[in-house]
């Protein structure tokens, strides 16, 4: 029999005689596939209400002090800012076809697709590592260290602090994020994933685009403010 | 047992006797749902006690009527309720317009008062009986909170920002003066008393004590000291707005936005200048965060408020 | 009259620590999680015995003012997050919820082991957080104190209930998928028992609220960490933004704790009076409009803290309207009594107790809500008798209820009858004792969080400790007589109480996969008339 490694579709789903690849809680695959699918959603909508409280924070903050945050902003690193929101876009559009890819059963274009989306997921990590460096020594960090040009010093450190915070948790995200699709990866690579079950790819792709709209958000609110002016 | 265990507090502010009038009410109400929920379930417990181990009870599943009834019912006590106490909140939070006012700073742990006069006390506050008082408040530090049963009255005192508590007392005595809100190791500490008198020993105090400089006249030296009449200054060498007739006046800023002058926006603009700034004036004013105490800005709010108003007024101080 | 367990059975089924230490079954995770808040509570209550103690003279002399803070705050942290927000969630939730739904185990029986060791791994680290110096902040956390001014173990305690928060979410998110999508064949939602309708309004809350408090933990952390300046007004923060973000979920937290409780009491209720409760669809309705109401109030909590006027009214107007729902509850709870079968059990006897001091707590708080009598109680005595009445009268007197109504069920054994009655009756006694004199307190005028306090205030508190002091005992009984039953109390039949539910159609103790067959469902809940399982007499 040819190695599992070698092949290029995804293995036959078990025969009705065999053992069902469902728990013994569910009625059937569609079952479980249902429940699961429902399980996420509902855990993203609790993610909505985790961001949502710094999205509250932000929104409130910056209705007080427009021209600081106009000016906090102006600091930011706009090329870079842009990049990772291409990048992780892209990465979306590499997931979604990760996704139709396990629903057709073709295992190699899956595992590229995953492939490219943890790269792509990399990519924005490392640039956010940059940005957060340039910032760091450009004493933007909140704390002690911090310096900001005079009359808008204290209200640009709130603004720093959101960056900071908003940005810190959606790397996080990423990061778990990037931990799950390696995950993937290895349950296609071994054959865990058929043409009958499949589901575990739709479900880590909807957390994968939670996390990219999270960030779709956030780009213009951070690097963005006062930018459209003259 | 009993004796020295009051039950019920003294009422001793105009106040007072409105909130206790909607308690009362409120108890009426509490205790007429109370006993009859508590009736009908010891009744029905006895009447229909289980008399066989097999019996089962009448298969009622609900009356339309009823049900309204009691959604109703209790939805109409409870607006009479929410409008008695909205109408009471609503003049807590108007102070009268010619009332005496008060500054206080609450710090850890303690309470400190400032007269206009310049008379300072600490933990004590004395106030004549019959005449509305106001007090300014903020704190130093954390969140306090100023408290006085016999008033009914409280507020929070925040670090930040001037928070204002009016009340008229009517019955001269010492009341109990505590922090309500837990500030940290001496939170229990934090009390005192205030001091209601017969509006002539008032005066009496207020004359007997320590001559220092009013208010509004430590002010006016802080603003030289400072500097203040360098931008602050009716001549063509102003690089700052005019002070006097500011409280009470609306300020167009350069956002666009207007708002009314108050203690609050001048100790803003003295801490925050670039907050808000008057249209038409550079945002040029040096923040003097750390340079001032919270007593010192009273000061300065104070001498505003003192400066002059009208025609053919100067604005600078005296020399 | 003796019965015989089924041989096997999910407490046999499996021995040793491992099989229940990595289990999947709800019904053992439910017992896992009936330890860990049976622990929580008793150092929450250890705290609450050196408060009273303390209380019982005026001036601060049997502890430091540093020591007492600590006392205060660890009790309400050990209390609200550890105890009273898991407890019939996780302990009467996960263990009856698959079966009074006809299925074999939740949604995610993984996940619900995992929430289990974030639970217990929280709690650690806020046991920690305790015993390492405590905490001081109060269980509110204001700011600035908690983020510029306390020198305690912030930190260690917000990551606890930082990471326990995310059990609530977890379960929450278990319940409701559970409940939407693994309901039995004719099982449909006007079928539900009203305790499921209880727990779905329970899930949603944990689901929507909890997540807020974890980012706002988070905020005051890094806040004290790294002084970024959210809070602090010395960094142009506002600290009143803290209290919103803070209470948008401790107030919903609040019916965390009462919705599970009042499903407990309908099935309480009506199993106690052998008929239906009354206004099923209002009962049900009244449980969603709760969990929905109850996210739009929190401003109650902020009638002093320098919020505009007109926002205050807002939330009061408000908080009257999800009063409303509750009320209706009671009525209904009330009406099933009138003709019914009505039992002198001790699940019934909590039940009863529960409507009556639920009453009295929520009448209460019709006080307060009332906006310009607020100012005058609020951060007083008058708070903390409200709550009490709520959580303890209400909350803890439901748990017990439930505890006992389903003791047989879960253990295969019948408690002491005579000594359960009696030590309800000791705590209904006790309870009033401590938290009734604490109204008058309040109103007084005696501050909340106080060490030491007016010597006229002396004869209240004493009161009230002695009240502690018999409460305190009174709960001790069950843990004995409970934990006896287990070796040597009688076995229990299917249906003792000859009840009507699902549950008590299987075997005492049920089997691993709860059911022989998956149920059909083709009745009305509470359906006395038609009941399957015909009363079999219960054992006085």
């Amino acid at each position: 029999m040819r190695s599992p490694h070698r092949r290029d579709t995804l293995p036959d789903p078990p025969s009705a005689a065999t053992y069902e690849h469902f728990a013994h809680q569910f009625e059937s695959v569609d079952h479980q596939k249902e429940v699961s699918l429902l399980g996420m959603w509902v855990f993203l909508t609790t993610e909505v209400l985790f961001f949502g409280g710094m999205f509250l924070a932000y929104s409130i903050y910056r209705h007080a002090y427009p021209s600081a945050f106009a000016a906090a902003s102006h600091e930011m690193i706009v090329w870079a800012g842009t990049l990772n929101t291409v990048v992780l876009i892209t990465s979306s559009l590499t997931m979604a076809l990760a996704v139709h890819a396990a629903a057709a059963g073709q295992r190699r274009a899956l595992l590229v697709c995953l492939t490219i989306t943890i790269v792509l997921g990399c990519v924005f990590l490392g640039v956010k590592a940059y940005e957060y460096r340039t910032e760091y020594l450009e004493h933007h960090l909140p704390g002690y260290a911090f310096e900001f040009e005079a009359p808008y010093a204290p209200q640009a450190q709130i603004f720093f602090s959101l960056y900071f915070m908003m940005t810190g948790l959606h790397a996080v995200h990423m990061i778990i994020g990037i931990g799950i699709m390696a995950v993937m990866f290895w349950l296609s690579w071994r054959g865990t994933i058929t043409l009958e079950y499949s589901s575990p790819i739709e479900i880590s792709g909807l957390y994968w685009h939670f996390v990219d709209i999270v960030w779709i958000v956030l780009f213009p609110l951070l690097y963005l403010v006062g930018r459209h002016v003259h | 047992m009993w004796s020295g265990t009051p039950l019920f507090p003294e009422a001793a502010s105009t106040m007072a006797t409105r909130v206790d009038a909607l308690y009362f009410f409120l108890l009426g109400v509490a205790a007429f749902f109370s006993l009859l929920i508590a009736g009908l379930i010891v009744y029905y417990a006895l009447k229909f006690h289980r008399q066989t181990p097999r019996a089962i009870g009448a298969q009622l599943h609900g009356n339309l009527l009823v049900e309204g009834l009691w959604t109703v019912i209790p939805l109409l006590i409870t607006i009479v309720i929410f409008l008695w106490g909205a109408d009471l909140y609503y003049a807590m939070s108007r102070p009268p317009d010619d009332s005496l006012d008060i500054y206080v700073v609450a710090k850890q742990w303690m309470w400190k008062f400032q007269h206009l006069d310049g008379q300072r006390e600490i933990n004590e506050l004395h106030v004549p009986a019959g005449r509305d008082v106001r007090l300014i408040a903020t704190s130093e530090d954390v969140i306090h909170d100023w408290f006085v049963p016999a008033f009914r009255i409280k507020s929070d005192v925040l670090p930040g920002r001037y928070v204002n508590i009016w009340f008229r007392a009517t019955k001269p005595g010492q009341y109990h003066l505590f922090c309500a809100e837990y500030c940290g190791t001496k939170h229990s500490g934090m009390i005192g008393q205030v001091v209601v008198m017969e509006p002539h020993d008032y005066q009496n105090w207020l004359s007997g004590g320590e001559t220092g400089r009013t208010l509004a006249s430590a002010g006016e030296r802080l603003f030289l000291d400072l500097a203040c009449n360098t931008c602050h200054r009716p001549d063509a060498q102003n690089r700052g707005p005019l002070l006097n007739g500011l409280i009470g006046r609306t300020v167009r800023l350069q956002s666009g936005q207007s708002i009314v002058a108050d203690e609050a926006y001048i100790r803003e603009s003295i801490l925050n200048p670039s907050a808000k700034i008057t249209a038409g004036y550079q945002p040029i004013m040096p923040t003097f965060q750390g340079l001032v105490t919270e007593e010192q800005l009273l000061q300065l709010i104070e001498y505003v408020k003192s400066l002059p108003t009208g025609d053919g007024a100067s604005a600078g101080p005296k020399p | 009259m003796t019965s015989h367990p089924p041989a096997r059975h999910y407490i046999n089924n499996g021995y040793g620590i491992k099989s229940w230490l990595l289990t999947r079954d709800h019904k053992r995770i439910a017992l896992l999680y009936l330890t860990g808040v049976t622990f929580f509570f008793f150092i929450g209550g250890a705290f609450a015995v050196l408060i009273r103690l303390e209380l019982a003279t005026p001036a601060g002399d049997l502890v430091t003012d540093e020591t007492y803070n600590k006392l205060f705050t660890m009790h309400g942290v050990m209390m609200v997050f550890f105890f009273l927000i898991p407890a019939i969630p996780a302990v009467l939730g996960n263990f009856l919820i698959p079966i009074m739904i006809g299925a074999r185990d939740l949604a995610f029986p993984k996940l619900n082991l995992a929430s289990w060791y974030i639970y217990m791994l929280g709690g650690l680290f806020t046991l920690y957080a305790l015993v390492s110096g405590g905490v001081d902040t109060g269980w509110t956390f204001y700011t600035p104190f908690s983020t510029v001014s306390s020198t305690t173990n912030v930190i260690p305690t917000a990551l606890g209930i930082f990471i326990t928060g995310f059990s609530s979410i977890l379960t929450g998110l278990n319940f409701i998928v559970t409940i939407h999508r693994m309901r039995a064949p004719g099982l449909t939602w006007s079928r539900l028992p009203l305790f499921l309708w209880s727990m779905y309004g329970t899930s949603l809350i944990n689901v929507l609220g909890t997540p807020v408090l974890a980012v706002t933990l988070l905020l005051v952390a890094v806040e004290r960490v790294f002084h970024f300046g959210f809070f602090d007004p010395a960094l142009g923060g506002d600290p009143v933004l803290f209290q919103h973000l803070f209470w948008f979920y401790s107030h919903p937290a609040v019916y965390v704790m009462v919705l599970p409780a009042m499903g407990v009491v309908s099935e309480l209720v009506a199993a106690g009076c052998r008929k239906p409760v009354f206004g099923y669809p209002f009962v049900a309705i009244a449980s969603l409009s709760i969990a929905i109401l109850g996210f739009l109030v929190w401003g109650h909590h902020m009638f002093v803290a320098g919020q505009s006027v007109y926002a205050g009214l807002i939330f009061s107007i408000l908080s009257y309207l999800v009063a409303i729902p509750s009320a209706i509850k009671v009525f209904n709870w009330t009406a099933t009594m009138y003709r019914g079968a009505v039992s002198w059990e001790t699940p019934m006897l909590y039940a009863y107790g529960f409507i009556g001091l639920f009453t009295i707590g929520g009448l209460t708080g019709l006080f307060l809500a009332a906006v310009g009598l607020d100012v005058h109680v609020t951060d007083t005595y008058f708070i903390i008798a409200h709550f009490h009445y709520i959580m303890v009268g209400g909350t803890i007197m439901a748990y017990l209820g439930g505890l006992h109504f389903w003791w047989p069920k879960i253990s295969g054994r019948l408690y002491n009858e005579w000594l359960a009655r009696l030590s309800a009756g000791i705590i209904f006694a006790g309870f009033n004792l401590t938290f009734f004199p604490q109204f008058v307190l309040g109103y007084l005028g005696m501050p909340r969080r106080y060490h030491a306090y007016p010597p006229e205030f002396q004869v209240l508190n004493v009161l009230s400790s002695a009240g502690a002091s018999i409460l305190g005992f009174g709960y001790l009984i069950p843990m004995a007589y409970l934990m006896w039953s287990l070796r040597y109390g009688q076995t229990a039949s299917a249906n003792p109480w000859g009840a009507v539910g699902l549950e008590w159609s299987t075997t005492s103790p049920p089997p691993t996969e709860n059911f022989a067959e998956t149920p059909t469902v083709t009745w009305k809940p509470y359906d006395y008339e038609h009941a399957i399982s015909a009363p079999e007499g219960h054992v006085a």
